[in-house]
């Protein structure tokens, strides 16, 4: 591999970024797949390799077990398994990587869904010896829910089925099935070992049948450009910048993260909630002014008009806005071991805003092994998702999850310990 | 969508980190910087300057002073911090044994490392700060790597790593309750190669220190060590004049140098992009344990 692009800051600013999120069963060897990635792309280096070298030693293991590489904290080490999200880094002079490596046992999914959140692609393991189990259709629903624009099934431990065709096909065809009832666009199917480097890195010289592309290979190429949506503008304002010194007397600045669209100067623009329209006079950053701003971008957005503009507000176009919503259909994640409460108030965090909702009525709860939506079931406890219908203290500026992730998402916070306990994502 | 609507990823990387800052100014009523003075925390402070100009970066820094600092680091921060015109708190460890609210270690290995935490959390307390950032990312060491960029500590300033908030795409929830706190971590997802080249990109100044320059170290258990007034030989131990430089700014007593002759950023990228330790490798601190920085973490450290 070429260390020219990682020296030469030229080609470092050609690099892209993915995000990938992991998931798999206990015991289907997702920590050696990593471990073998970081491994073979020349990622780990000599002391941590030094390091679970001498762990496997000390346990007596065959070989130098790469699964250690991401094994993070005691408990686990312990227990042998992973118990929270991890993140990883790793990259190749095509992309930089961010692996939000997250455990694949039942009672911790809301992992699954916290690390799926700003993933670009899921990557999911299978066991060839053992097919598709209930995790993987839980975490297909899981990525096809968070709408994970890509999905990358990884058909593992094919050394121990003899690499053979047969095996694979017949996974492949029964995930197949399986998936034509989510919503899932761009999948791909590879046959690996991580164990042995099968197809990861390297290219399998076991399994001459497969005509396809490294795991690693399609990690780098597959295409990322459409991922955000550049169609509807929207910028929260986070935060209003005011020198208040000589040289910037007048300075009014909006600043945010662009969340949807392209943005131009000269644009007119609409301010929700106020609905006063006024137009672009200027989008500036540190480095000067630019002359249009699109996701995931952080500027400052400066207005023609002197319109009150504060936190939690939201410039859009005037001929394209988000719905004004104070009463929501929802999908929720529950994350708390104190079940959701029917008719319950929790404060409720959407773009820049913080406001308060009740919950309205729970439709359905769904399975997530057999898809099947019950309807007489409303006990939605720990790692359960249901559709809901809430009502909030104020209007949200919203649309639909499946058309922008970024105005299309909420969180619940428990008003009495402020911890975050439960994901949704909006209906349009 | 065409290439034209793309950003690369140091400026995606970027872009994320102004957005965390512009929250904790949003969300927290009394925020600081924790500058150590190392590049991490040196690159968290040029991005604050980002994320709020043309107005002043609206935190004060806040730096531990171990007393056993290297005086190239001071010098760079006294002047950072005028040339910000932002407000410098020093919470002192030499104050802490002075007042007893800490007590010195003895010994050859003797490190005023772990005393920093009892410091760095009177000084949070006293000045009533309710969220702190650092400068930690999350490919340094393992137990970071299940770091938050939000990361709540409770009224004793620990972390409890099985009871995290899940933190799920960008929204980031800084509720707490009186007397508790957050510590941030708005550039979470750099790795060391990022920040450099990032330093390049941007031409931010370092302290002389990560250049090259010649030094007068010691060999201590595979660690090079610089001579100061703070460290005590130990007899078979013998001085010599070394080409070094340093790859993260820590305690004197306790920060292993490198044998470097990379004397501009341009040949660090190079050393670090072919370089076989990590780079907290060279830190005394995080070998006593395998699991040293996570026992140090939940009580209360960066």
């Amino acid at each position: 591999m070429s260390m020219n692009s990682f020296t030469s800051l030229e080609e470092y600013q050609k690099m892209s970024l993915l995000r990938f999120t992991t998931a798999g069963s206990v015991d289907d060897g997702k920590s050696t797949l990593i471990g073998r990635m970081l491994y073979d792309t020349k990622s780990v280096f000599q002391d941590q390799y030094d390091a679970i070298k001498e762990t496997s030693e000390r346990r007596g293991e065959e070989g130098v077990n790469l699964a250690l590489l991401t094994d993070g904290l005691r408990a686990e080490r312990e227990q042998g398994i992973t118990i929270d999200v991890a993140y990883r880094y790793f990259a190749t002079p095509k992309r930089k990587f961010i692996i939000a490596d997250t455990p694949g046992h039942i009672q911790y999914t809301r992992n699954m869904v916290t690390g799926a959140s700003t993933a670009n692609l899921a990557l999911i393991l299978i066991d060839a010896r053992n097919g598709i189990v209930e995790q993987t259709r839980r975490h297909a629903f899981i990525a096809s829910l968070l709408q994970i624009p890509h999905l990358v099934i990884c058909i593992n431990k094919m050394d121990l089925v003899d690499y053979s065709e047969e095996a694979y096909e017949k996974i492949k065809s029964e995930f197949r099935g399986f998936a034509a009832k989510l919503d899932v666009n761009d999948v791909e199917f590879i046959p690996v070992s991580a164990l042995k480097g099968d197809n990861i890195v390297n290219k399998s010289e076991n399994m001459d049948w497969y005509q396809g592309t490294t795991l690693l290979y399609h990690l780098e190429n597959v295409h990322i450009g459409s991922d955000h949506n550049f169609i509807d503008c929207r910028m929260p304002v986070q935060h209003v910048i005011r020198p208040y010194n000589d040289e910037y007397h007048d300075y009014r600045g909006y600043a945010g993260r662009v969340a949807g669209g392209i943005f131009k100067k000269g644009d007119k623009v609409m301010v929700l909630p106020s609905g006063f329209t006024s137009k672009i006079k200027k989008i500036d950053t540190y480095d000067g002014e630019i002359a249009e701003a699109f996701p995931p971008m952080s500027v400052t957005m400066l207005l023609e008009d002197n319109i009150d503009v504060s936190r939690g507000d939201m410039i859009v176009r005037e001929n394209n806005v988000p719905d004004v919503e104070q009463d929501l259909e929802v999908m929720v994640c529950w994350f708390n071991e104190r079940p959701l409460q029917p008719r319950g108030k929790y404060a409720l965090l959407h773009t820049t805003q913080d406001v308060r909702c009740i919950i309205k009525e729970i439709r359905y709860k769904v399975n997530i092994n057999t898809l099947h939506r019950d309807e007489e079931d409303k006990f939605i406890k720990m790692n359960d998702i249901a559709r809901v219908v809430i009502r909030t203290t104020k209007p949200l500026f919203v649309d639909s999850y499946r058309k922008n992730r970024n105005t299309g998402s909420i969180i619940f916070v428990d008003e009495a310990t402020n911890e975050t306990v439960g994901a949704g994502m909006i209906i349009g | 969508m065409s290439i034209k609507y793309h950003i690369n990823h140091l400026r995606e990387l970027e872009s994320e980190s102004i957005f965390v800052l512009r929250e904790v100014a949003a969300q927290f009523q009394k925020p600081v910087i924790m500058f150590s003075g190392g590049k991490d925390s040196i690159v968290m402070t040029h991005l604050a300057r980002k994320a709020f100009f043309p107005a002043k970066i609206p935190f004060p820094l806040l730096h531990v002073d171990t007393g056993h600092n290297f005086p190239e680091a001071l010098e760079y921060r006294d002047n950072l911090v005028k040339e910000l015109g932002v407000k410098l708190i020093v919470g002192s460890v030499q104050e802490g044994i002075d007042s007893g609210l800490v007590v010195e270690e003895k010994g050859y290995n003797a490190s005023r490392n772990s005393l920093q935490t009892a410091v760095l959390l009177d000084a949070l307390e006293k000045n009533k700060f309710d969220a702190a950032m650092g400068g930690a990312r999350r490919d340094e060491e393992k137990a970071r790597a299940k770091e938050r960029f939000f990361s709540h500590r409770d009224e004793f300033g620990q972390w409890d790593p099985k009871n995290q908030r899940p933190e799920l795409w960008n929204l980031f929830n800084g509720k707490k309750l009186m007397g508790e706190h957050f510590r941030i971590f708005p550039i979470s997802n750099w790795t060391e190669l990022d920040i450099w080249q990032y330093i390049a990109l941007e031409k931010i100044p370092l302290p002389s220190l990560y250049l090259s320059h010649k030094r007068k170290c010691f060999v201590r258990d595979g660690v090079i060590l610089a001579e100061s007034e703070y460290v005590k030989l130990k007899p078979d131990e013998k001085v010599e004049e070394m080409t070094v430089r340093y790859r993260t700014l820590g305690d004197m007593p306790i920060t292993g140098a490198v044998l470097s002759e990379a004397s501009t950023v341009q040949d660090i990228i190079v050393e670090v992009a072919t370089t076989r330790i990590t780079e907290r490798g060279g830190r005394a601190d995080d070998k006593r344990s395998e699991t040293a920085m996570e026992d140090r973490k939940k009580a209360g450290y960066f």
